[in-house]
């Protein structure tokens, strides 16, 4: 039995975030995840969008928490030393008759305390963004709008929050949760924990957690959304993120590029019964071409590198989840879009009703500043060279389409919350992310991690357990 | 009369084959050939087919794990599966250069298993 | 420091570009190599088949590389491994600078005359097939799973299904057989295989491996490990026909769909690329459009067999050494290679008729499978070659050699079929 002060439920970027925004306080923070690594479930498969706030109802949890999220980016960023773009977002409009809703939409937005809004005619939208197609007949600017990586933003939350005293357990299946006199007694697949503060941050399991300990019963369902990415050849095809104006499943198919240079196309929406299924349907796929074609004309689409699904959390009351809803137990539940925007809201906000519940004082040690994995990739070359130079593994490249050397590879293994499987390996890397998409770079990757973790590589995983890569020796 | 069914892999043209043998397995006949190596290779296939072997064996001492080897000449092709067997069983002291014999009379073939590649032995401690 | 000739990638192309270029006379070459060995991708290719035009006798692809390396030594060609190429550039003075890493030197930049791009290519991954189904581990390109089983001494899987019959795509359902694996079945979406037919019956026929022409993989199944796939046969536009699912239980899927030319540097320095091959455009010289550089080898158009990638990389590096000696120098004007019927592209894409040296190969590929069709060279409309061919088909490289005297003085060529 382990005894703390707070158990964060999940790993993804909500319990990081709350677990970082905790760690400014004294109090012992356990982070438990079921999964191999953080960022695993909703946070891993998601547009990489930090939304500018003018989309959710004024008054609702989505809106503050957005806005407030989206202002806090510049600063956490580079606090936590991770990408973040303000490539601004259009939402256009494809049909005259629906430009009202456009209004509308920008009004909401002024209503939700949006700043850098614009509604612009075909022409201004076109000459900020030329290859919007030929529907286009208007467009909303929101200049506040960012793109992020989510493992990155995630992987940087975290590994803050170790930095400054979380302890994350991972592999960890949350089991059953009791109540005790003096908080809660979690069961888990490993060890128990016995502590005075819970916070659900599961996900798409929210409700499930919720239902453990709470009357009001939450019902999430499991939405699945499809995405195509393409190949770096095609992130210059639009500068800002391109939103169709939102219809019934939400913020409907988006082009962006992304911050490592990409261009996604997605998400479809379809409700699923199974919350984990994250299979990927020629018809999503198809749907994902078609429909981003609406707004954006000749995508490359022969460029797709890649395709993922990801499952968004819904709750049926069309909010987040927020506050204490038992004695002691923190609810994060029902965080979909604009949930990675709103993260580190939501974790501000609770570490303060968490804090001043269980009177905890601010550190003042706390170290706001994590560094991340060097991507020498990206660094003038005189800087390059002065890496190696310190360590030559720099100069080794494994990954040949991401350039990423052996030094980085050694340095996410050997990080904070370092990476134990390939998927571990290539998130906080991009080893294997371009466009061979593993081929060449995976068995070196393997034998980084067998070496470095002093593994047969037919231990060595993809991800999970049971996602070993080769299964036996051939000689001896 | 027995007939065999077979793709000509004498040039790309991939002509269908028919052979035709008598009880005793002597060829009689081959059509559906549009030239003469396709006959030889009709007759070939369905008297003696044979078949290189190429795989790896575990190298002893070497800078890898394994060291890729081939039998020397054809075998006769029921011979393959036998012969993995002993190169499975195999192994080579590092270093190996190309054409060291691994294994001799493999499966009874008298077909030698030789290394394809030079193996660098490890550096001592 | 300026060296004649840098050669990137020190595979097939690269090595005989190197020793060609030394044999005409460049003194001062440097190959650049990311693995630690030389040789490129045939140190894995084990198997036999190799260098039958070459050397008249069947090798396997070490063997076929080692007797190249060893000609680089023999030659005293130096080389540096372990080094991946970064970034290609034209300085002001000419020629082109080269930046490279690597764990011993570190950073470097290298400046050349003459550069020879020899980095060939990829594997076609599932993302660009958009292969639906889950994403679990257990799917592997073909060229990855035989390094895993031919290296590193790993078998991927025990139950494999395979889509795409290219070549390493027969050639694995052949090695992991042996290797106590069962192959399930391998799928082709076309309804011919890409593959050489000696493969098809030697790697698949020979050990009873059912081939599904017209067949794709539609979904896969499994959430950490691979656990099954469905086939499904395709119509004439290659979409699969509903009510033809297969389901097949397996661990492992082997891709084997196609290889994509490596360019990413070639763009860095400005290199034209044809849209057909994904390799440069190159002229009869086999320069791309970047005075000075070169091209040869699967970085150029993918070959199906390793004998023209040495004889095409031999004219390239003797190309490079001429040019580097400052004899290369614009001796007319160069007209573009016009392709009809079935002929998908040429190498070259432009021919230059007096820098033909007594006569050209062309080579190509084509889009079908045709019996008894002819290849057929028009000069200004003037038919100046005609070659019945037996059999044709998109698997296999074509070519003609054209006479220098048939080229001079004409505005206008065309290479295509007819039928």
């Amino acid at each position: 039995m382990i005894q703390c002060d707070i158990v964060i439920a999940g790993a993804g970027v909500i319990g990081s975030a709350v677990a970082r925004e905790l760690s400014r306080f004294e109090g012992s923070i356990a982070v438990l995840e079921k999964n191999a690594d953080v960022c695993e479930g909703t946070s891993k498969a998601n547009s990489a969008i930090i939304h500018a706030g003018f989309d959710a109802e004024p008054g609702t949890w989505k809106a503050k928490m957005n806005v407030r999220g989206n202002e806090k980016m510049d600063k956490l960023a580079e606090e936590l030393d991770i990408p973040f773009q303000r490539c601004g977002a259009f939402v256009v409009c494809l049909h005259e008759e629906e430009l009202p809703k456009l209004k509308e939409l920008y009004e909401r937005g002024l209503a939700n305390g949006v700043p850098g809004l614009k509604l612009l005619n075909r022409e201004e939208a076109l000459a900020l963004e030329p290859n919007l197609s030929d529907a286009v007949c208007g467009a909303l600017l929101a200049e506040t709008s960012g793109i992020v990586c989510p493992f990155e933003l995630t992987l940087g939350l975290a590994e803050n929050a170790a930095m400054n005293g979380a302890q994350f357990y991972f592999e960890t299946q949350i089991t059953g949760l009791e109540r005790r006199e003096d908080g809660w007694l979690v069961k888990t697949s490993g060890e128990d924990f016995l502590t005075k503060a819970v916070v659900n941050a599961a996900g798409v399991h929210s409700d499930e957690l919720h239902n453990l300990v709470c009357e009001n019963k939450l019902h999430v369902a499991s939405r699945k959304g499809e995405y195509c990415l393409l190949d770096k050849t095609a992130g210059q095809h639009v500068s800002h993120t391109i939103f169709q104006l939102p219809g019934k499943y939400g913020k409907g198919v988006l082009v962006s590029p992304t911050v490592h240079g990409n261009l996604l196309l997605g998400p479809t929406a379809a409700d699923i019964e199974d919350r984990e299924e994250t299979k990927t349907t020629a018809e999503g796929l198809g749907e994902v071409l078609e429909k981003s074609a609406l707004g954006v004309r000749n995508i490359p689409i022969r460029q797709v590198i890649t395709s993922f699904t990801g499952l968004r959390a819904h709750e049926a009351g069309d909010d987040f989840v927020l506050g204490e809803t038992a004695e002691g137990f923190f609810d994060a539940a029902g965080i979909e879009s604009p949930g990675l925007s709103s993260a580190s809201a939501i974790g501000e906000y609770l570490a303060a009703l968490i804090a001043e519940k269980l009177q905890l004082a601010r550190k003042e040690n706390f170290q706001p500043i994590r560094r991340g994995v060097p991507r020498l990739h990206d660094m003038p070359a005189e800087q390059r060279k002065a890496y190696i130079e310190k360590n030559p593994a720099y100069g080794n490249i494994i990954c040949r389409c991401e350039q990423v050397s052996e030094g980085e590879i050694l340095d996410a293994i050997h990080g904070v919350l370092g990476a134990k499987t390939l998927d571990g390996v290539k998130r906080r890397t991009r080893a294997g992310m371009g466009r061979c998409q593993s081929g060449f770079c995976s068995p070196r990757v393997m034998e980084l991690l067998a070496r470095e973790l002093s593994l047969d590589l037919r231990e060595i995983r993809k991800n999970e357990k049971g996602s070993e890569i080769v299964l036996e020796k051939t000689r001896g | 009369m027995p007939v065999v069914e077979l793709t000509c892999i004498s040039c790309p043209l991939g002509c269908p084959l028919k052979v035709e043998t008598d009880s005793s397995g002597k060829v009689l006949k081959v059509t559906g050939n549009t030239c003469k190596r396709g006959e030889e290779y009709g007759k070939k296939e369905v008297t003696n087919p044979t078949r290189t072997v190429t795989s790896t064996v575990r190298l002893l001492g070497g800078t890898a794990p394994v060291v890729s080897v081939r039998t020397q000449t054809d075998i006769p092709k029921e011979k393959i599966f036998q012969c993995m067997e002993e190169i499975r069983k195999a192994a080579a002291e590092a270093p190996v250069r190309i054409g060291d014999v691994i294994l001799e009379n493999v499966a009874g073939t008298g077909v030698s298993v030789v290394a394809t590649a030079n193996a660098e032995r490890i550096a001592e401690e | 420091m300026k060296h004649d000739i840098v050669i990137i990638g020190g595979g097939p192309a690269g090595l005989a570009a190197a020793a060609a270029a030394r044999e005409a006379g460049a003194r001062d070459i440097l190959i650049l190599e990311r693995e630690k060995e030389l040789g490129g991708i045939l140190n894995q290719c084990i198997h036999n088949g190799f260098g039958l035009h070459t050397f008249h006798e069947e090798l396997t692809g070490p063997e076929y590389a080692a007797r190249f390396i060893a000609q680089i030594q023999e030659l005293q060609i130096p080389y540096l491994l372990s080094t991946t190429v970064i970034d290609l550039s034209s300085p002001a003075s000419g020629g082109v600078k080269v930046t490279a890493v690597s764990r011993e030197n570190g950073l470097v930049e290298v400046e050349a005359k003459a550069a020879v791009l020899a980095m060939g290519c990829r594997e076609r991954p599932r993302g660009a097939l958009n292969i639906p189904g889950t994403r679990p581990a257990g799917v592997f390109s073909a060229g990855t799973a035989q390094r895993l089983v031919n290296l590193e001494g790993y078998l991927p899987g025990r139950e494999v299904v395979i889509l795409g019959s290219g070549d390493i795509g027969l050639i694995m359902a052949r090695r992991m057989t042996l290797e106590g694996a069962k192959v399930k079945c391998v799928a082709e979406i076309q309804p011919y295989s890409g593959g050489l037919k000696r493969n098809i019956v030697q790697c698949l026929n020979d050990y009873g491996i059912p081939l599904k022409l017209s067949h794709t993989v539609v979904d896969i199944q499994g959430k950490e490990r691979v656990e099954g796939v469905t086939i499904a046969e395709v119509d004439e536009h290659l979409k699969p026909i509903p009510g033809t699912e297969e389901q097949f239980s397996c661990d492992t899927l082997l891709l084997s769909v196609g290889l994509i030319p490596e360019n990413e540097l070639s763009k860095e320095i400005g290199v034209e690329l044809s849209p057909v091959t994904s390799g440069p455009k190159v002229n009869e010289s086999l320069e791309t459009n970047v005075p000075g550089v070169f091209a040869c080898g699967n970085v150029l158009h993918v070959h199906d067999l390793v004998d023209y990638v040495s004889e095409e990389a031999a004219q390239a590096g003797r190309n490079a050494a001429l040019y580097a000696a400052g004899r290369n120098e614009d001796q007319g004007e160069e007209i573009p290679v016009e392709t009809g019927g079935a002929v998908r592209y040429t190498v070259p894409c432009r021919i230059c008729a007096q820098r033909v040296e007594g006569s050209q190969v062309v080579r190509f590929r084509v889009s079908k499978n045709m019996r008894n069709a002819s290849v057929c060279v028009y000069a200004d409309g003037r038919e100046i070659l005609r070659r019945k061919r037996p059999v044709m088909a998109p698997g296999e490289m074509e070519q003609v050699l054209l006479k220098q005297k048939d080229l001079l003085g004409v505005k206008q060529l065309l290479v295509c079929t007819e039928e």
